[in-house]
């Protein structure tokens, strides 16, 4: 046991180096599953507060099922169930669309939550100097959603930053797939694994002080 | 699907995966129970006014959510083989899973905690009791109901993460639906039929949850207190 | 302003050379239901323009719902509110009424100002942004120009020095100021007041009553829910009681608050200064 310790010494600038760049991958990949998760988010939380019954009915459709199912189910389906009907998604495309869909479905409560949070007189007053209704969630509700959103959807972001872990169950080389492969060349498994964790910590940990700093903020400027 | 692959399908598969889906309901239960209690320990420590309780708490809160629960799996099945331990992976994954959300568990106990905390505080200090007694009669069973509406939403996160152990080889729902859809090169079905199993689990549980929320009023999010 | 001051009472601002006396605001058999609740059961009203008409009453007496259905904030049940002649919520389309617009609806809206209990101040804007966005966003008016109406506006109920001032950083008094302003910015025919000074610390009413009794001596055609009985006895034309979703009694103030007719006028009028003695 001891020399895999020393092993792992000797071999560390390789080892980090290979981790590192799965890490860029992981960054990637959180960073494309964001972006279209907010966009899907915000496009069906819009259809949840819509008159139209359809609308509604689409989007309780999309975050009833999108929330109750796995997302490593859902990546599986995306990259090995749709190849099987002709859709080949390259690994990143694959995780990247299946953690974009599952996380706008949940982002897409949050939205509605942070819509609904705005006082109905804020709507009223909007109304009495004449504006409609599309202007007063233009003018007056998004800007304030926007502020109770926040937290929420920057710690949906860096719980996908770790979610991005299971795309290595479809061969997408980021941090976590990179150790896999290292693992089964050195046989170094818990160092590596140790290795992993901090690098994990180390993206994660300054972001939630970041987040929990803009919690503190958020919670004086206040909304009435 | 032709109707030969419907026949395969409830006869080869439908069985077999709804045992293994039952294995997930198992591994869900265990695993919540030991990060509810775990994570109820943890935040007392978390609380406590003696540091060499609090420190440990908090350190172990913050790395244990600062990384993914996937890698906390492989830590404890991997570390425990070098050092000779061979434990199974269903348990590894109820150890690891419960381990993991005991530090969510704990942050939600803490909010609970600090809802009630302040003003209560001083009161019950003022009658003459404890600390101990504080947090026995007067925080917690009023922390409770902050407390609820986030632990239901963890029953069914966890039973989804269930999932993730897959990937450690414990027998669940995913690991099942991977055997066959390697033996029968039908991937598409049976990881469809996988997550609408998983969808019947989950799905009457959050609607379970939303009622208790709305008959709670909403424990959670901004402006609780 | 001045012309509807000199309009007074007895002709209307669009009088054609008739001696029609067109009510500002006309309400016909309203009631409205909250679920199995009956909040107004049949209301009919008239106020002429540049008439102050004060509406008194106990909670639930359905005072704020009347005045929301008068913007139709609160969409009736029964009945008809007519705006300057004008069915508000509604039109009449080849002999049946039918739903109006959400634009059309608004439009009509911006002649007329509301004023809330809450204010209900928009947060994210300035003071000065508060007043201006009706003008620019809702009639079209280059900011430029806006911006000086606004100034002159804040001006007027005194806050002209608070202009770059966030809503938080203000009193309950100032922020209801700026709400008055910020009505006051759509040129409104009719001022709705829904118990503007409520939510009011005691020192801080007096403020507002001022800038009201100021809008009221330029001929403001003013509906004002209040449990300021004095003040309403100052400035008003005409005192409506209103109790349990119905109109009890409607006279001229110094007859209502001296001498009611009805028991439940004066009982309810004894309670009120049976609160003020405390104070």
């Amino acid at each position: 046991m001891g020399s895999a310790w020393a092993r792992t010494f000797e071999q560390f600038p390789y080892l980090f180096d290979v981790l590192v760049t799965g890490a860029g991958m992981t960054v990637i990949v959180t960073a494309g599953g964001f972006a279209v998760a907010v966009v899907l988010g915000l496009v069906f939380a819009v259809f949840r507060t819509a008159r139209s019954p359809l609308l509604r009915s689409a989007a309780t459709l999309y975050v009833e099922i999108f929330r109750a199912v796995p997302v490593l189910t859902q990546l599986f389906i995306i990259y090995f169930g749709l190849a099987t009907i002709g859709i080949k998604l390259a690994p990143i495309p694959a995780a990247v669309i299946g953690f974009g869909i599952n996380g706008g479905a949940y982002l897409t409560e949050v939205f509605r939550a942070g819509i609904e949070a705005i006082h109905r007189g804020q709507t009223e007053a909007a109304y009495s100097i004449g504006m409609t209704r599309p202007m007063t969630v233009w003018h007056i509700v998004l800007p304030q959603a926007i502020r109770v959103v926040l937290p929420p959807v920057a710690n949906f972001a860096i719980g996908l930053l770790k979610d991005t872990s299971i795309a290595s169950a479809v061969a997408a080389p980021e941090l976590t797939y990179r150790a896999h492969m290292l693992v089964d060349q050195t046989y170094l498994s818990t160092q590596i694994y140790l290795m992993v964790a901090a690098i994990y910590l180390m993206m994660s940990l300054p972001l939630s002080r970041l987040v929990r700093r803009l919690e503190r903020r958020m919670g004086q400027g206040h909304l009435r | 699907m032709s109707p030969a692959q419907l026949e395969v399908a409830t006869h080869e598969w439908m069985p077999q995966l709804l045992v293994a889906a039952l294995g997930t309901l198992e591994m869900t239960a265990l695993a919540y129970v030991l990060g509810a209690t775990v994570g109820l320990l943890i935040a007392l420590a978390g609380h406590s006014p003696r540091r060499f309780l609090s420190a440990p708490a908090r350190f172990y809160v913050e790395i244990v959510r600062g990384t993914p629960a996937l890698t906390q799996l492989f830590l404890i099945y991997f570390g425990l083989a070098s050092v000779g331990i061979a434990i199974p992976a269903f348990e590894t994954a109820v150890l690891g899973l419960g381990l993991n959300y005991a530090a969510y568990m704990a942050e939600v106990y803490r909010a609970g905690i600090e809802a009630i905390h302040r003003g209560q505080r001083e009161a019950a200090q003022s009658i003459g009791m404890t600390h101990g007694q504080t947090m026995r009669h007067i925080v917690l069973p009023q922390a409770v109901r902050v407390i609820l509406p986030p632990m239901a939403n963890y029953a069914i996160s966890l039973l989804k993460d269930t999932s993730v152990a897959s990937l450690i080889s414990a027998p669940e729902l995913m690991l099942r639906a991977r055997d066959l859809s390697s033996e029968y090169y039908m991937p598409m079905q049976l990881y469809l039929i996988a997550g609408t199993i998983y969808f019947v689990m989950a799905f009457p549980l959050s609607r379970a949850v939303r009622r208790l929320e709305r008959v709670l009023g909403k424990g959670h999010a901004a402006g609780a207190a | 302003m001045a012309e509807q001051r000199d309009a007074g009472l007895d002709s209307a601002p669009n009088d054609n050379g008739g001696a029609a006396r067109r009510a500002l605001v006309k309400v016909a058999g309203l009631h409205k239901r909250f679920g199995t609740l009956e909040v107004l059961k049949g209301i009919d009203l008239e106020v002429r323009a540049g008439e102050k008409l004060s509406i008194i009453g106990p909670s639930g007496s359905g005072k704020t719902t009347l005045l929301r259905c008068i913007n139709h904030l609160e969409k009736p049940n029964e009945g008809h509110v007519y705006i300057d002649g004008k069915l508000i919520g509604e039109k009449l389309v080849d002999g049946r009424y039918v739903e109006m617009k959400d634009r059309e609806v608004a439009r009509l809206r911006a002649g007329i100002g509301m004023v809330f209990q809450r204010f209900n101040l928009f947060p994210h804007l300035t003071t000065l942004q508060n007043v201006m966005i009706g003008p620019v966003k809702v009639l079209g008016m280059p900011p430029e120009a806006a911006e000086a109406a606004a100034i002159d506006l804040l001006k007027k109920v005194g806050l002209g020095h608070k202009r770059d001032a966030y809503p938080e950083t203000l009193s309950g008094g100032q922020q209801q100021r700026v709400a008055i302003a910020r009505a006051l910015a759509m040129r409104p025919k009719l001022m709705l007041f829904d118990e503007a000074t409520s939510a009011l610390d005691p020192e801080l009413i007096g403020e507002v009553l001022i800038v009201m009794s100021q809008l009221a001596a330029e001929g403001m055609t003013m509906i004002i829910v209040t449990h300021e009985m004095q003040f309403a006895d100052d400035v008003s034309d005409r005192v409506i009681f209103m109790d349990d979703g119905q109109i009890v009694e409607e006279a001229p103030p110094h007859e209502l608050f001296r001498s009611p007719s009805h028991r439940r006028t004066q009982a309810f009028l004894r309670a009120v200064l049976e609160k003020q003695a405390y104070q």
